[in-house]
């Protein structure tokens, strides 16, 4: 039964992103976008869930390494030909080598995770609110300089022609690998080592753990694959601004953390579900949807007002989110009904 | 030295009004966090409002237009505490920062909402524009707003440092901020606390969304939302724990920006942010508690 229960643990996230996976390739193209924007959305917010849910620090500055590991993607998966009329500043190394696919999507987690390593060095020592501001100075720094600098990427001006392969395949790969990833890393000695220093950080220096370095390590996870997240977001996009790897999408993502209830896997993956499917539903709406045959069009906008409501509604109902931070049981849905 | 060769006195002046006005809203939000723990990211949807409200009322003659400004901020400020703060109360914290976020969306959203109707975004406060004229004093372009704002941001630091010290409710308030279950044991009244706290803050918002709507007064829905998260970021550097540390990073970061801006070459400026933001990290590396903490130690992680 224990082992049953542990292997549901996984086994459940993996199923639902599964299933949207599977229904994504049966509707029509325009509905598919949103299936696989809340796929994406899951790979993103699972890799916030490896630092923040299991060290309770909050961060803000993990997208980041999505922006980092979507560029770096992006930037060296434009085709060869087109690469001197997109991006006419770059590094003559950059500009004259061209990756595929899957080399893209490694090299974006890789990039990812020896930025987050770079940054977390020193900044590991904090935290509390001083953890977060100064998570959130790397966000600023880095949203700038990829914004300014026209050496490495495509600067204030649109990264276009990166390859559209983030269909439902790559999708649902992306975000079953980054969930494994995740699961794997907090049954490990260093996921329960950190999630003990979580829960009571004197106790478990008492007991020798160096809290800086396995908050370096979740920290350095986190960033490799919120870089591969962010290569699987630049594939579906097929072109990108470094607005869109910026404050909006660092807020959704870490209201769908909180949401889900941020202390669980499961959290994190129904979190990211809900809410984008919320967001999709709302976004349809705005262009005017058949409802028993009156069309309802509602101005632009009237999605952020009720997805930014029934977010508060949710937090102040139920503050630890709705899983209430508890990975998946059986026992847990019996005691519900 | 090399900096502040470049640094001329044009700089210093734009620099403290810029960091008057972000005093101002790093005391609104310090009051916030100091009676209920809470980093309110919706402050800047406080301003916003007021902004709107001094745009949609331009043909009303100036002091009804401000008067109503005030009032339609401490309205909202109020009701956002009833509605969301209130139940939060015991919520931990990273929860109540992302409802506020969840706040901060719906009210820039409904905003946007209400811009749209006349088919295009942003709206002009006119009225109040004039009042963005400048005097030269030696050689110096000082406007007229910026001696407004440094001596307003002087008049509210003083006019509270009597109410916190001077009076029973300021003495509840400094109770409360230490430790509010022991305080409110003693009888303190959490709830009028809490409303005097929220009230000073709105009161706060509103004058700072009068002089940032005369400094620029194109009206849209993200108005004062970058002024905010710096302030944000300045309110930690200083020390969150104590109003004075909070409100004078606020002031610091603004004076910061002003100066580095002032000293960067011309075709450096827009790293502004990068050397602003790399100051952040390097300072909270120093000193976690805030810049301005001095022989306490941090207290347990709250976020």
């Amino acid at each position: 039964m224990r082992r049953a229960d542990l292997s549901l643990q996984v086994a459940v996230p993996a199923l639902l992103v599964v299933a949207v996976g599977f229904v994504a390739t049966t509707v029509s193209p325009e509905t598919e976008i949103y299936f696989l924007n809340a796929l994406v959305n899951v790979a993103i917010v699972v890799a916030l869930y490896v630092f923040i849910g299991n060290s309770g620090v909050l961060s803000f500055g993990q997208i980041s390494f999505v922006a980092v590991g979507a560029f770096a993607a992006g930037v060296m998966s434009v085709p060869q030909e087109s690469k001197q009329g997109v991006l006419p500043q770059l590094y003559p190394l950059l500009r004259d080598h061209t990756i595929g696919n899957v080399a893209s999507l490694l090299l974006a987690a890789v990039v990812g995770g020896a930025f987050a390593f770079v940054a977390g060095l020193p900044l590991m020592r904090l935290s509390g609110l001083a953890a977060g501001i100064a998570t959130f100075a790397v966000l600023e720094i880095t949203h700038n300089v990829l914004q300014q600098w026209t050496g490495i990427g495509p600067g204030p001006t649109t990264l276009s022609l990166v390859p559209e392969t983030t269909g439902p395949f790559q999708a649902t790969v992306g975000a079953l690998i980054a969930i494994a990833v995740a699961f794997a890393y907090q049954r490990s000695r260093f996921g329960r080592v950190l999630r003990a220093s979580r829960e009571d950080p004197a106790a478990a220096q008492g007991i020798g753990v160096s809290v800086h370095r396995q908050r370096l390590w979740a920290f350095t996870l986190s960033g490799a694959l919120a870089g591969f997240a962010g290569g699987l977001l630049v594939h579906f996009f097929g072109s990108i601004t470094t607005e869109q790897v910026y404050l909006e999408l660092t807020f959704l993502t870490l209201a769908m953390l909180v949401f889900g209830g941020m202390t669980s896997l499961f959290g994190a993956v129904v979190g990211a579900l809900v809410v984008s499917g919320m967001d999709s539903f709302l976004s349809r709406s705005e262009d005017g949807i058949k409802v028993l045959g009156v069309t309802i069009d509602v101005p632009q906008g009237t999605r952020l007002i009720f997805l930014g409501a029934i977010m508060a509604l949710v937090l102040i109902l139920r503050p630890s989110g709705i899983t209430g931070g508890r990975e998946f049981s059986l026992a847990w849905l019996q005691r519900r009904r | 030295m090399t900096a502040l060769a470049v640094v001329n006195a044009q700089t210093i002046v734009d620099a403290v009004g810029l960091g008057a006005v972000y005093a101002l809203m790093a005391v609104g939000i310090g009051l916030e966090f100091g009676v209920l723990r809470l980093v309110n990211f919706a402050y800047g949807q406080l301003i916003m409002a007021g902004a709107y409200t001094l745009a949609f009322t331009a043909t009303w003659p100036v002091v009804w237009s401000v008067l109503m400004c005030f009032a339609v901020v401490i309205a909202l400020s109020a009701a956002m505490d009833l509605v969301v703060f209130r139940p939060l109360r015991s919520a931990p914290p990273a929860v109540m920062l992302v409802t506020t976020f969840a706040i901060a969306f719906m009210l820039q959203a409904i905003a946007t909402v209400v811009d749209l109707r006349d088919g295009q975004l942003g709206e002009v406060a006119t009225s109040i524009a004039p009042l963005n004229q400048a005097i030269t004093v030696g050689g110096v372009d000082v406007r007229k707003v910026t001696i407004v704002a440094v001596l307003v941001a002087l008049g509210a630091l003083l006019g509270l440092a009597l109410l916190l010290t001077r009076t029973t409710v300021g003495l509840h308030m400094r109770a409360a901020a230490t430790d509010v279950s022991t305080a409110r044991l003693l009888g303190v009244r959490a709830n009028r606390v809490v409303g005097v706290a929220v009230f000073l803050s709105a009161l706060m918002a509103a004058t700072v969304a009068v002089i940032l709507t005369v400094q620029s007064p194109f009206v849209q829905p993200d108005f004062a939302l970058r002024d905010t998260i710096v302030v944000l970021v300045g309110v930690v550097v200083g020390g969150l724990n104590r109003l004075w540390t909070a409100t004078l990073g606020g002031f610091s970061i603004g004076f910061a920006t002003g100066i580095i801006n002032g000293a960067l070459p011309t075709d450096k400026t827009v790293y502004l942010p990068t050397a602003v933001f790399l100051l952040v990290i390097l300072v909270l590396l120093v000193r976690p508690a805030g810049i301005f903490t001095w022989g306490r130690q941090a207290p347990v992680e709250r976020v």
